[in-house]
């Protein structure tokens, strides 16, 4: 064989590395969600729900967008989140910190057990699994009152003192830093994982499950892996809103959330980790001016918002940016 | 002790009424090269996914370096040592060459549930996969989405995937399937180059380079096999002469 190592061997790993290095858009976008402390005051409230439901789409974005796992019961690991959260602060222990680590270990354990399930489907049959599982739940917690207050929702959460110092404010600032922090802290952990072999076998499970067995892949087991690994995350999202809140209602276990987070994904592009992200933010913020704008028929117009997306970019909004500086890079 | 590197002994397979595989024994020893072939419609493809676990035979056994692997899954048959091939292109579309590759050597290492390290710590793993993708003449284009690839250069990323698995036995299916003549020459070449190691069974047409690629030949014929024998017998054999002229009445 004609080809000498030592030259053909440091670049392919170059050409890696430079895949997984931090682009100054990313800076900037983290940056960016900075500046409703300082610009928009009056609307930390919504940031901190943008947080939540960013963290949220993250974690959706980890089965779906990598791993080819349709979900639309996803609402499931993220309520079942809330209500640890919520009644562990119930019950006497409002310390949020340990409250969140407990709830997203309760959500992994739960999606632990159901991913034996979601390991042997794909597609269609594993739209109806998901769904099962999100409509079981939620007429479990709903028969369930005396445990979770059923309809009225539960009550009686309090919320201790972040690090024993930052009190909840009717202004959100104390529960965007909280939500916030956290997003970052995991989308962290998540952008290692997506670099990692583990998340390169993920994409070949979305690209061709078939001949992940033919190369001796472990699929089932990397798919209860990842399963439980966003079953935690969206639990621990669910424990932000039900501790920043201080109530959990049935809606968190709703099919209607199930289907919001899958809708921003999709809006902000799948399999790209930001593009949730993205997602997240301009649909809780187009959600909140149209409603304001007419609160009886707003869903009218985020229709219209999807319909327009998809039809515009295919790919979602982060889809239709990176194709768009790709195109101004060729053509300068 | 072992003297096949892969065995089928009495192995039996039906859909409904229609059977695809009656009785067939097949040996390959260590280091073969052997060519599979038959009309099509005889049970070739078949064969390839009953040996590899992609169907469960109703009868007989499959037996890898003398173990019976009959009731292993598909990816547990891949870890022992027996890799294949497709005829139609099954590739990572959107991966390009050299993270498909690296992917399935991590997979062989059993590093890929690993979530917390970077891939490009694993230098081992990327040389690796760059060694045999270079050795396939492919290192050019490593860094391309396996669907951008021309459509040569995606049959041999077939064969690296499967060599990646480090095999003690190779299925190719109709490895040179829609390539041009002259070109599938040169993927022969590649294939005759492998190590001796590797037993290979590859199913092929082209009656040219089966018997220039091939030392010994078998022929399947409706579910079953009609015969084996060297090139030279397969060239001379009546009943293959009659099969192949259209002849024959059991296909």
């Amino acid at each position: 064989m004609s080809f000498d190592p030592r030259t053909t061997i440091a670049e392919p790993r170059h050409y890696l590395q430079a895949q997984m290095r931090w682009r100054w858009g990313e800076i900037a976008f983290w940056l960016a969600t900075l500046l409703p402390f300082i610009v928009a005051p009056d609307y930390l409230l919504l940031a901190s729900q943008v947080a939540i439901a960013a963290l949220f789409v993250l974690s959706l974005d980890l089965i779906l967008g990598f791993a080819g796992i349709v979900s639309l019961g996803h609402a499931a690991y993220f309520g079942t989140g809330a209500y640890t959260a919520g009644l562990i602060s119930k019950w006497g222990w409002g310390e949020p910190i340990i409250g969140l680590v407990i709830a997203a270990v309760a959500a992994g354990l739960f999606g632990y057990v159901t991913s034996f399930i979601i390991a042997r489907f794909r597609h269609l049959p594993l739209i109806m699994i998901t769904l099962g599982i999100g409509l079981l739940l939620q007429e479990s917690a709903n028969s369930a009152s005396w445990l979770t207050g059923g309809f009225d929702g539960l009550q009686g959460i309090h919320t201790w003192p972040i690090l024993g110092r930052f009190r909840l404010d009717l202004y959100g600032y104390t529960a965007y830093a909280y939500a916030l922090a956290a997003l970052f802290v995991i989308f962290l952990g998540a952008r290692r994982l997506v670099h990692s072999p583990f998340g390169l076998a993920l994409r070949g499970i979305r690209d061709n499950s078939q001949r992940m067995r033919a190369i001796g892949a472990a699929t089932h087991s990397h798919i209860r892996t990842i399963y439980t690994i966003a079953a935690m995350i969206a639990g621990a999202a669910g424990a932000i809103l039900a501790q920043t809140t201080e109530t959990v209602s049935l809606e968190v276990l709703g099919f209607q959330r199930s289907a919001d987070v899958l809708v921003m994904l999709i809006l902000g592009g799948t399999g790209r980790l930001y593009g949730g992200l993205l997602g997240a933010v301009v649909y809780m913020v187009a959600r909140d001016q149209f409603s304001g704008l007419n609160p009886q028929y707003w869903y009218f117009w985020i229709g219209l918002l999807l319909i327009a997306v998809v039809v515009v970019v295919p790919n979602g909004l982060l889809g239709g940016l990176s194709l768009l500086t790709r195109r101004a890079k060729a053509e300068p | 002790m072992s003297e096949s590197a892969l065995a089928a002994r009495g192995v039996d397979k039906r859909f409904g009424s229609l059977v695809v595989a009656a009785n067939v024994n097949l040996t390959l020893p260590p280091g073969a090269r052997h060519a599979l072939i038959g009309p099509n419609g005889a049970g070739k493809t078949t064969l390839i996914n009953l040996m590899t676990g992609m169907l469960r035979p109703d009868g007989g056994q499959i037996l890898l370096g003398g173990d019976d692997v009959t009731a292993l899954a598909p990816e547990e048959r891949v870890r022992r040592g027996l890799a294949r091939t497709y005829q139609i292109n099954s590739l990572f579309p959107q991966l390009t060459a050299l993270e498909s590759v690296t992917l399935a050597v991590c997979e062989r290492r059993r590093v890929a549930q690993t979530w917390w390290r970077r891939l490009i710590a694993y230098r081992e793993e990327i040389e690796e996969a760059h060694h045999i993708l270079g050795a396939l003449m492919l290192d050019a284009v490593c860094h391309r989405p396996a669907r951008e690839l021309a459509y040569g250069q995606q049959r041999l990323l077939e064969i690296a995937l499967a060599l990646a698995s480090r095999p003690k036995v190779l299925l190719l299916d109709e490895p040179a399937a829609g390539v041009p003549r002259d070109e599938s020459k040169e993927l022969f070449t590649a294939i005759a180059g492998l190590s001796r190691d590797i037993a290979v069974l590859f199913i092929e047409h082209d009656m040219e380079l089966v018997f220039r690629f091939a030392s010994r030949v078998i022929v399947m014929v409706g579910g079953s096999i009609l015969v084996e024998g060297t090139p030279a017998e397969i060239a001379s054999d009546a009943r293959v002469r009659a099969v192949y002229l259209g002849k024959a009445t059991r296909a």
